[in-house]
């Protein structure tokens, strides 16, 4: 069992830098995140785009922030849970219990929201009942190819990860079919062209100019229908239907927590970014207040006074004085 | 100042006047006007929680750029005529034009 002051969620520049700002007040931090590296969307999605609204640089690369903001919070020794997704959080006396999809626990006095866009997830193609078959012949993603050995699997979508996987699978299973609504791929080139040999080769059965217009089963899917461009509808067999429409932001089990959220985001007390349930901030682009603005500058901000109320949260009989760093320099622990 | 002519989840088509010199993208106009558009990622196309299918006046467009088509292309519903409105910058060429909007229905 991991055991910190505050367990903070997400590993954003927003989280990444509350660390610091816990740090100043003597608090310790843990950062879990979903992704297996820390920088949130900067590493994860554009970290070679300028950002030209951090003060003080005129312009930063998104990850050469993420790197300065690590080498900022070192001093503070944060600890980290990368690659695993908080699932569920209990009250305790002293503060919370969290679980991660992995098992992790860790206990804290206060738990810091940073999570940006939410848990990006498998995209899900509009089709009545499909709920029904997630499990039973519907996946949404590959976790172990030998599940689709020697058997009849039906691929949907235009990605690299559709192209990818139409390549792989073609080798083990009994048959394969790609449903895509284009002409053309947007992915690689070079996937696109494999995908359009093996079609050629018979090796894979290419419906193109095509979409996904049902799924039926008896408890376990047995058969999907597509519609041609033409509108004609086609019925195949399939022990299994992968769509890959790729993925989608969303709030995840942080939406089960008891926190009042508006539009898929937290809503907060802006005179110190605390949420409904005391103990538990949220802070960056996952909040909402009247007039919110999803800059990076303000998370930082939102952190700073964020620090100070979880202080006041944890020691509610200790005088906190406020200092400057330039005063006071940092005090490493 | 254009009109755009927009049609909700129930059908029903308002227009609504756009300014178009305070460079605003149709995705900050929908949600000024409080269509339920949640633009989770703030404008970046990397959500397309503001996909919409432009019914008329889909010609007078810019192109869409390479990070508008990825995400396009990754939508289950997506059309020959589907943008996202955070893409788009209100300019006069757009007045009269009729979009529908067509997010993901778990994002409305």
């Amino acid at each position: 069992m991991i055991q910190t002051d505050i367990c903070i969620i997400g590993a954003g520049p927003v989280g990444l830098f509350s660390v610091f700002e816990a740090g100043l007040l003597k608090l310790r931090c843990h950062v879990v995140d979903a992704l297996p590296q820390v920088g949130g969307q900067l590493s994860e999605i554009y970290p070679k785009k300028p950002i030209y609204d951090i003060p003080g640089f005129p312009e930063v690369k998104a990850q050469e922030l993420v790197d300065n903001l690590m080498e900022q919070i070192k001093p503070f020794n944060p600890t980290f849970t990368l690659g695993e997704r908080l699932d569920t959080l209990e009250k305790t006396a002293t503060g919370f219990q969290l679980k991660t999809s992995d098992g992790t626990e860790i206990d804290c006095k206060v738990v810091v929201i940073a999570g940006g866009l939410g848990c990006f997830e498998p995209r899900k193609p509009p089709i009545v009942d499909i709920a029904k078959f997630e499990g039973k012949g519907v996946h949404y993603m590959v976790k172990d190819p030998e599940t689709f050995r020697d058997k009849n699997v039906i691929l949907a979508g235009g990605g690299d990860s559709a192209l990818d996987w139409t390549i792989e699978l073609s080798k083990i299973a009994k048959k394969i079919t790609l449903i895509h609504r284009n002409e053309t791929f947007r992915g690689a080139p070079d996937s696109a062209e494999k995908v359009f040999d093996l079609a050629k080769e018979g090796k894979i059965n290419l419906l193109l100019k095509s979409n996904l217009t049902s799924v039926s089963g008896n408890g376990k899917l047995n058969a999907v229908k597509v519609q041609g461009a033409d509108k004609s509808e086609l019925e195949l067999e399939a022990d299994y239907l992968i769509p890959l429409f790729g993925l989608s932001p969303k709030l995840g089990p942080i939406a089960d927590w008891g926190l009042s959220i508006h539009k898929n985001q937290i809503e907060v007390n802006t005179t110190d970014y605390s949420t409904n349930i005391p103990g538990i901030y949220a802070i960056g682009d996952i909040n909402t207040y009247p007039g919110k603005l999803k800059l990076i500058l303000c998370g930082f901000h939102e952190g700073a006074l964020m620090a100070q109320s979880a202080f006041k949260h944890i020691y509610p009989d200790k005088h906190l004085s406020f200092k400057y760093t330039t005063v006071n320099g940092i005090e490493s622990f | 100042m254009i009109t755009i002519k927009v049609q909700d989840y129930s059908g029903e088509i308002k227009e609504i006047q756009a300014p178009t010199d305070m460079n605003l993208s149709l995705m900050e106009l929908l949600k000024a006007n409080e269509y339920p558009v949640l633009a989770t990622c703030g404008g970046m196309a990397l959500c397309a929680t503001c996909h919409v299918k432009v019914e008329e006046g889909f010609e007078n467009l810019s192109e869409s750029g390479d990070d508008e088509l990825d995400m396009i292309d990754t939508l289950p519903n997506a059309e020959f005529n589907s943008r996202l409105a955070c893409q788009l910058r209100l300019k006069d060429n757009m007045d009269g034009m009729l979009v529908r909007l067509a997010a993901d229905e778990q994002d409305v």
